[in-house]
Parts: C-alpha cells; structure tokens; sequence
C-alpha cells in the first residue's frame, strides 16, 4: 500500500506554496517528497494532508516555474538532516544544504528536524550562572545554562550587537570550555548575517560555531524549516556531543509572518492579528528544544531575538513567546536614544531562572538582594522622572530627587558599558552598592541588616575605622 | 492508562496533524479510546458519520499513512485509581514518565508507548474492614494499605450500587491486580481489586455538596487574609508572562493545609516542571513530616508535548482529585495553565472545522471551563460513612496580551470563588505575590470570620477591612501625587501613604524563596497585621503635634516594622514587643523635641 520510492506524474492544483494531488492512496503525514519538472528544475516539499483520495503537499521554496506534469516523489521519511561534528565551522541554508562551497558532510546520524520533546522527568534543572559581562544582564536578569532567555528588541535598536557581546563574552566561570554557537538567520538582511560572521570571526569562534541561513531574499517557507534545522544540529552537538551550545536566533518575528503566511495559504480559521491558533505550541516546539538533560554533559542555551512589531509588548508574537520562554531581555528605544549601549530596560525584563543560579557559592551572597533592591528603586527613579514632566524637578520631594538621581546613575553607570567592556559579576555588584549607597539606609528594605554590614561601603568603611 | 482489550478494526483514510478520519468503524462510541496506525497511537473518537469515525490522536501522527488500521476498544479514556498514584509524575494520559522514559530508551518522548499509571508488581500492606456476610454499598471501605503520608481506603467502586461481601483477602500483602474481596450482587459475582477505573470526563458521584466554610491556609498572606480561598472552593490566578502566577501555583501546591496535591503543568515549561520534581522531595509537609511528593500527584504534559493531550489532562487530574476526595480527604488541584487547555480547545475545534465563536474559540468553550471547576466542592461521602471531602481548584489564566477582557479569563471569572488578579506594574517593581488589592475579589471573606477569632483569637477579617480602607485612601492619594507631586501632599495625607507602604512591603510582599518568608502561618498573619496598622494610629498624633513627615519617615523602627515578616515564627511575639517598644521610644523623643 506505501507509496514508498513510487513517482507520481501530473499534480492537480497548485495553491500558493501547497500542491494537491488526488489519487494517491498510502502517502505518509509529514513525508517529505521531491518534484520535479519537465525542465529539470526541483522541489523540496512535505505532506500537510494525506488521504485515500486527497494528498496536499506544502513545497519549501518558490513553486513558480511549476507545471501540471510534474513528477513527484515520495520519499517514504518525515524531513531529517545529516548531522556529525563536521558541522562545526560551516555554513548552510534553511534546508540544511552547506551553500558556502565545501564538501556534503559525512552524516554521523540523520535527524528528524522536529525533534521530539523532552520528557520533562529526564530534565536537568538549569542552575549554572553564565557570566556575559553585561552588567544588566548579570547583576539582574542573570543567564543559567540551559536556559531560554530571548530578546524582545524593535526594528533600529541593537539587539544584533548586544547578541554578539553575549556570545563574545559568555563563560561558565570555572570551566574552561568556550560556548559552541549556532546560528540561524531567519529572512535576515545579509548586512546582518555579515555584521555575526564578522563578529564571529573576530573573536575566534568561526571554527565553533555553525550558521543556518534564510535571508531576506530566501524562501519564506523555509524560514519554518530554520530555526528546527539549527536546533537539530545543536541538540546533536549538545547531548550527543557533549558541548555547551549557545543557539541564537534571529529574527523570530520574521518566522511567526512566515506561520501566518503558511496558515492563509492553508485557509486555517485565525486568532489573534491573523496568526495561527496553534502558533503557541508551534512556538514552544521550538523554544523547549533548549535545556539540560540527566545524565549528559551538554546544554543548549537559547537565545532567539525578536522584534516587536511597533514596540508593542502585548503583539501575540512577544506575547506567546513570552509565556514560553524564561524571561526576556527588553530592549528600550528611549534608552537607545538617550545614547546608552546596551539599552536594557531592566523593568519589563526578567530571568526566571535566576534564583537558582546565584547567590553563595555561584556569584556572590548579596546577589539577590542587591537585584530586588536596584528593581524597587529604579521603579522609583522612573516614576520620580514621570513627576518630573507635570510638576518640574523643584515640585519634588527631597526623597524623590534622590531617587531621580539613583535612575540617572543606574543608567548612566550600571546600565552602559562599552560593547567590548566585559565586567565580571564582583565589578557588576560593586558599582551596584556605589549607586545604591545615595539612598538613606532605611530606603534599602530588600536588604537584610547582615549583608548591609557586609556590603555597603559606609558601614565598610565604618568597620574599616573601628578596627583600626 | 493501560492497554485495552480488542473490540474491532478500521481503516485509516485521512490524516491531517492530530485528526485522523477512519472507515469500518460502525458501532464505535464517542469518547471511544482507539489504537491508530501500526504503531498504536493513542486516539479518541470525536465525532462519528455513519461509517467513518473522527479520531483525534493524543502522540505525533507523522509518518502515520491511509490504509492503516485502527482498533476499537470499547472503552472511553478513563483514569486507574488505586493505590501508588501518590508520588507519581505523568504525563497528560496518566502514563507515568519514568516508565515512558525506560521504554523510549532515552530522554526524548517516543511514540506509542503503552504504561500502565499504577504499578502491578509493587505489594500493598492491606488490612481488610469487611467480612463475609456484611453488606455494602458503594463508597463502603472494604479495606486500607499505608500509601505515602495517607491512609487509602479501599473503596466499592460507585459503579457496585450495592452487594454483598462472599469472600476477603485476610491481612497481608497484595498487588493490586489480587481480587482482596468478591462480592455477589444481582449480576452475579464480581472480583474487587485495590484499583478500578473511571472515565475522566464523568464526575465522580457523591451524596451531597456542602457549602464551603473552612479556610483553606496557604501561607500567603495576600491571599489567606485579603482574597482566601476555602477548602473545596475555586480560584482563578489571571496574569501575564512574568507576573508571578506559576510561583504563586507552586506555593500553593507546597504549603496548602491539604492532604492530597495534584499539580497539572498543562502546556506550560519543561523546566518549571523539573523545578518541582527537584523542590518536592526535598520539602518536606509540615503535617506528616514526610516529602511532600509523598502526598502529591504531578501531571507534566508541557507545551511541547502533544495538544490532544494537553486538553486530557486536566480532566484526568480532576478524576484523581476526586478520587482522593472520596476517602474524606482534603484535596487541592493546581493547574498551570487553563488557558493552554482552552486553546488546544481550539485547536482541536479549528481542525475538526468547526463554527469558530470569539477569537477563534468553540461556542461551547465557557460550558468546558464550568465542567471543571463544578467539581470542585466540599461534600458527604458515599458510602454509609459521614465523612466529608473536598477538593479546591485553583486554576492559572494566561490571558493573551495581558487582556483581562479575553474571553477564557472573563468565562473563568462567572464560574469562581476567589479571583486573583496579577498586576504588571507590581511584577515590574518586584512586588510578589504581584496580587492586585483592588481588582480582586474572594466570595467567601464573609463566611471566615469565625474562623479566624476561633483559630487565631483575632478578628481578622476586620484588620482586613481596615487594612483594604487604608490601602484604598493611599491609592487615590497617589493618583493626586501622580499629578502635584509628593511634596504637594498635606503631612497627614503622607502619613496615609507611609502607613499603607508600610502594609504593602510589611505585610503584601512576600517572599516565595526566603527560608522564613516564604510561609506564614495565620497566627504570624493576624499579629503582624494588627502590629503594622497600629502604626498609622501611633504616628498620627506626631503630625497633629506638628512633626515633619519627614522625621517620621525616617525613624528606624520602621524598617524593624518592616522586616517583622523575616522573623521566625517561634521569635515573633518578642520581636513584635520590641519593634513596638523602639516605636514608642522614638514617637515619645519627636514629641519632645517638637514640645
């Protein structure tokens, strides 16, 4: 009854970027199958649909140039990749194709690009603080290895540079070993992707890291097939492997527009703006890809960027991706515009995992307490700053001109740093105590008593007195 | 679930994701649980035409091919319920994930695996409470085995209306596959085993509902004293990503004075899962002193895991919270989150083409959300016992872009007792539980009075009411400062907004991950409540005698004030006397210096 290896001639209807054939009894679901013209010209495509009278087919790839004779042949498999260590270092498109000149590599294994999820009793619990250098990112949003943390950024800010920095700078601290990094590029600009291969190469980390790219230019069908490619090559590099992958992603926003494409061309009955009711757990198909597991040395930390369609937090793309992901880091345009690299807007970012990976024995024993302490007075520091435009700074209190001051030095001094300016997590904090050393004692409510006299610089220097 | 027996054949002729359409299945029910394909997927009969059968598939159907079989088993998806259901992690059709994790030979979920929810080799301590001859009827305990931190009772299945007991297994330990008593009634004579099964989308029977009247403690002070939830109640947790509702779920599951927990992670993160299968060995329940996984069940089917089988799980979690309830336990169920169940809702409705009503969601949508939070509820027993049972539901909403006005959250809304509404603005200010004092609500404040003066000896529910009257000043206080600015403010109108921060970082803020805060007993909740209000009527003599509010805010027995809920509970009452005693001291010395 399969179809398995049999070639088909003649389709009956081509629609947009789905082909329907009838007649085709004992096609699989999800299949992949190959056309081919009578000029000799080739598709990629895959069984949306199979039935006993009905078989629609979605092809990656532009169908024009499609004609009714047509071959087509059904493979008999679901869409997988070669993978191997071979990968390392090379360059491949939304499909999986090396297009950088060099050889088809030597498939170790293939791979089904949908992976198949975690059983989450076969979880490892990320708890490992990754030091970026990023003051922002570490001192309050820290990164846990395994962890999903994307960047919710908008079109002009530099979420592309603030990627790269992490990627640059990212270590566990005390292991050796560097961060393999893959990289996809879903319907990027190609300044884009040479801004990452630029960067890669500048630091050295072309030979560990691999690049999937769909540019702008690129079939938007196979901006669904990229982000699952790449994560198939890292799950292969990490937990067959052993490494420790850093994925990023970039630009989910331009994967989602794909989806909903995908789903009109389907007719499917839309949800929220037009995107696909299941865009949910499409979205976490993808995202739950990164983690640790029981029993193996290797991690994928995830970090996808996307943008939000006109800033707008509450756009079902950030939304769904929001509920999926552990936290977010939030780019903010009136950071950038105030001139500060990297314009993190600590308020509406969050790292879920945090509170397992700081503290004694991984950062510092104050971490966490310095972080809640900055959050409620920098709330308080911008809502000062609101005041400000009604009533001027003369109509505020004594104690909201200090907290105006503390959100002015948060930014200016916590926040910016140099995009090559690493800090380590002691650097990180200490600034944070100098800044946080302006407000009376009594404002620092989220601190203990014993950690104030271990930290704060007065009563160190107080200390520093008495014992001499 | 286990596998089931053989019933009939049919032939597979379309396949479109999880909806799969099969011919020669006449006969077939719906509901009707089948094995699709060669390699027997789990399925559900969702609607029938004639012949032809609509099966929606609970694993990963590429690869699945027309022409393929599909077997019948005659039975709807139902729920085993026996003992060794505590303590276990499955998945949304109660497999349990270790075995899945055996069977698929590795970490990654593979399909088709058949595992059964309770283990069949592991022996159970019975001890028989019927003999030969006795009468019984449904819910009539025929005997007991030791399970975690509980005692399970060994019921005659509601499906036995009544019989009588002809033979009983002496003391010993058995399986739960060993017949333990043979009972004879009109059809003849039937084996009972520890375990039965029980389709999940029918609620259990009972033989009354109670009103709900006993305070079910959390340990949040937000909660227990301003919005409580009862045993045998309803709550609903609305909140945007980042506000808090999975930590506040956690919580619940960990402190609830409860003596069954059935989490559900429906749709939700691999790794908050993982974080509960780290924390909950390793807590330990303050009433048994065993781990807390002793007394828990944890359903785990997360976002990436199959839809279908997303929409099962809360009904299979529900079965086994009544399950519980029905040996005159208190059970809460958790479920993270209701609105992933409403949406693979939709997406099941959208595949089966059906009419679509608001965003995409089926007509029927509010008539599912009240099927399950209408079995939550305190009620009698069955059997000839007067025991009582409950079991609270407290389900987390995920309203699309934070919208309180989307339709799961507004339906959740009408079918609830308790509404705890997650606020943004206080998520971003680090102020969790991130509860919002004005937008919720709890029906059941009224009726707990008598329960706080008889288990505290205070009148809690009038601090609350006090408590909400000042929070409520300062909040339209503050929408005056937010235009003239602090300074612009009378002393006294500060003196309100000193008093109510007070309250809030004193007493809403809570911390879920400080060793001593992260629970307060309600003795601790009432005392530091009634010591934190006192404070405005202290200090408001200092601003009539002419002290700057300034001075006042400046007094460091506020921040002892302040850091009251860090102390531990057995140093509190002198940690309270002193705060108090370094207040008046200071006040007295203002006043002087004012004079």
């Amino acid at each position: 009854m399969s179809v398995y290896g049999l070639t088909y001639k003649g389709i009956d209807q081509v629609k947009g970027p789905l082909v329907i054939m009838r007649g085709v009894p004992g096609a699989a679901y999800e299949e992949v199958v190959r056309i081919y013209s009578e000029d000799g010209r080739e598709w990629f495509g895959q069984v949306l649909e199979a039935g006993r009278d009905k078989v629609v087919i979605q092809v990656l790839g532009d169908t024009e140039g499609l004609d009714s004779n047509a071959m087509v042949k059904f493979t008999g498999s679901t869409l997988k990749i070669p993978v191997s260590d071979e990968m390392l270092g090379r360059v491949f498109n939304g499909a999986g194709e090396p297009i950088d000149g060099g050889p088809k590599i030597r498939a170790d294994d293939f791979r089904d690009i949908n992976g198949a999820p975690i059983n989450p009793a076969k979880r490892d619990y990320p708890d490992e603080f990754i030091e970026t250098g990023i003051s922002a990112i570490d001192g309050m949003l820290s990164l846990i290895r395994g962890q999903k943390l994307p960047i919710f950024s908008e079109s002009g800010l530099p979420h592309n540079e603030v990627a790269a920095q992490v990627a640059r700078q990212a270590v566990v601290p005390g292991k050796a070993e560097r961060f393999s990094i893959v990289f996809a590029a879903v319907g990027l600009k190609y300044d884009d992707v040479l801004f990452f291969r630029r960067q890669f190469e500048e630091f050295g980390a072309l030979s560990r890291s691999v690049l999937f790219l769909n540019l702008a230019n690129d079939p938007v069908i196979e901006r669904i097939t990229t982000p699952r490619v790449a994560l198939t090559a890292a799950e292969y590099l990490a937990f067959d492997l052993g490494m420790d992958v850093l994925v990023i992603i970039t630009d989910m926003t331009n994967y989602c527009e794909a989806l909903r494409e995908l789903s009109s061309a389907r007719e499917e009955v839309p949800s929220r703006k037009g995107y696909p009711g299941y865009m949910y757990s499409d979205l976490a198909s993808i995202y739950e890809r990164a983690g640790r597991i029981i029993g193996r040395p290797g991690s994928i930390t995830f970090m996808p960027i996307l943008t939000m369609p006109g800033g707008d937090l509450t756009h079902p793309i950030p939304d769904l991706t929001g509920y999926i992901t552990e936290g977010q880091i939030f780019l903010d345009l009136d950071l950038h515009n105030r001139g500060i690299y990297p314009p993190i807007n600590v308020l509406p970012s969050l790292s879920r995992l945090m509170k397992d990976g700081i503290g004694p024995g991984k950062t510092r024993e104050d971490h966490k307490e310095v972080s809640d302490q900055l959050y409620a007075a920098y709330s308080q520091g911008t809502k000062a700053r609101e005041l400000v435009q009604i009533v001027g700074e003369a109509g505020l209190s004594p104690r909201e001109k200090l907290y105006l001051e503390f959100a002015r030095r948060f930014e200016r001094e916590f926040v910016a740093q140099g995009f090559r300016e690493r800090r380590s997590i002691e650097e990180t904090l200490d600034i944070a105590w100098d800044i946080l050393s302006i407000l009376p004692e009594a404002e620092l409510t989220r601190i203990s008593e014993k950690t104030l006299n271990k930290f704060h610089p007065k009563r160190r220097v107080a200390a520093k007195a008495e014992g001499e | 679930m286990s596998e089931l027996v053989y019933k009939g054949k049919g032939v597979i002729v379309h396949i479109k994701g999880p909806v799969v359409e099969a011919e020669g299945m006449r006969g077939a029910k719906i509901r009707e649980v089948v094995y699709v394909g060669e390699e027997r997927l789990i399925g559900e009969i969702v609607r029938i035409e004639g012949d032809k059968a609509v099966i929606q598939v609970y694993e990963p159907t590429g690869g699945v091919k027309a022409g393929e079989p599909v077997e019948r088993t005659g039975e709807p998806l139902s729920a085993e319920l026996g003992p060794g259901l505590l303590g276990q992690v499955l998945d949304g059709l109660g497999r349990p994930l270790e075995i899945i994790a055996e069977k698929a030979g590795g970490p990654f979920i593979t399909r088709g695996i058949k595992a059964p929810t309770l283990p069949r080799d592991r022996k159970w301590q019975w001890t028989p409470e019927v003999k030969p001859g006795d009468d019984v009827i449904a819910g009539d305990v025929l005997g007991t085995v030791p399970e975690g931190s509980i005692v399970h009772k060994v019921m005659l299945p509601p499906t036995v209306e009544k019989a009588r007991v002809v033979e009983v297994l002496p003391e010993g330990d058995y399986t739960i596959e060993d017949p333990v008593v043979v009972v004879e009634h009109i059809g003849g004579k039937e084996e009972i085993k520890m375990y039965h099964k029980w389709p999940v989308r029918t609620p259990r029977p009972f033989r009354e509902k109670l009103a709900p009247v006993e305070l079910l403690v959390t340990g949040q002070r937000v909660i227990d004293t301003f919005f409580p939830i009862v045993k045998g109640g309803t709550s609903a947790v609305p909140g945007g990503f980042g506000t808090g509702k999975t930590v506040t779920l956690h919580q619940i599951s960990k402190w609830a004075d409860a003596d069954v927990v059935v989490y559900v992670g429906c749709g939700e993160r691999g790794n908050e899962m993982t974080d509960l299968l780290h924390t909950f060995p390793k807590l330990v329940d303050p009433k048994s002193g065993r781990p807390l996984l002793e007394r828990s069940v944890l359903i785990a089917n997360t976002s990436n895991m199959p839809v279908p089988a997303r929409e099962a799980s809360i009904f299979m979690g529900i079965t086994y919270a009544e399950y519980y309830r029905d040996m005159g336990l208190h059970v809460v169920l958790t479920a993270d989150s209701t609105s992933r169940w409403a949406e693979a809702l939709r997406e099941l409705s959208s595949r089966l083409e059906e009419i679509p009503s608001e965003r995409g969601y089926p007509a029927y949508l509010p008539d599912y959300i009240a099927s399950f939070y209408e079995r939550a509820g305190r009620i009698k027993v069955q059997g000839r016992r007067e025991e009582l049972g409950s079991v609270a539901v407290i389900g987390a909403v995920s309203p699309s872009g934070g919208d309180l006005n989307e339709p799961v959250t507004q339906h959740t809304m009408r079918f609830v007792g308790a509404f705890w509404a997650l606020d943004k603005d206080l998520a971003f200010k680090r102020h969790f539980p991130s509860i919002n004092w004005l937008r919720s609500f709890s029906k059941y404040v009224g009726g707990l009075r008598d329960w706080w003066i008889d288990n505290t000896g205070h009148d809690m529910m009038a601090y609350r009411d006090k408590a909400m009257a000042l929070l409520q000043r300062a909040s339209s206080l503050e929408e005056v400062a937010r235009v003239v600015g602090e300074a612009a403010l009378s002393d006294e109108n500060r003196l309100v907004l000193l008093s109510a921060e007070l309250i809030k970082e004193g007493f809403l803020v809570q911390n879920a991950f400080h060793e001593v805060d992260t629970y307060c007993s309600p003795k601790k909740q009432a005392l530091l409540l009634k010591t934190l209000l006192e404070f405005y009527d202290r200090a408001r003599p200092m601003i009539d005698a002419g002290v700057p509010i300034s001075r006042i805010a400046e007094m460091k027995s506020l921040g002892l004030l302040r850091r009251l809920k860090f102390v531990p509970e057995e140093e509190f009452e002198n940690a309270v006397r002193e705060a108090v005693s370094q207040l008046e001291a200071e006040i007295s010395s203002l006043l002087a210096e004012v004079r």
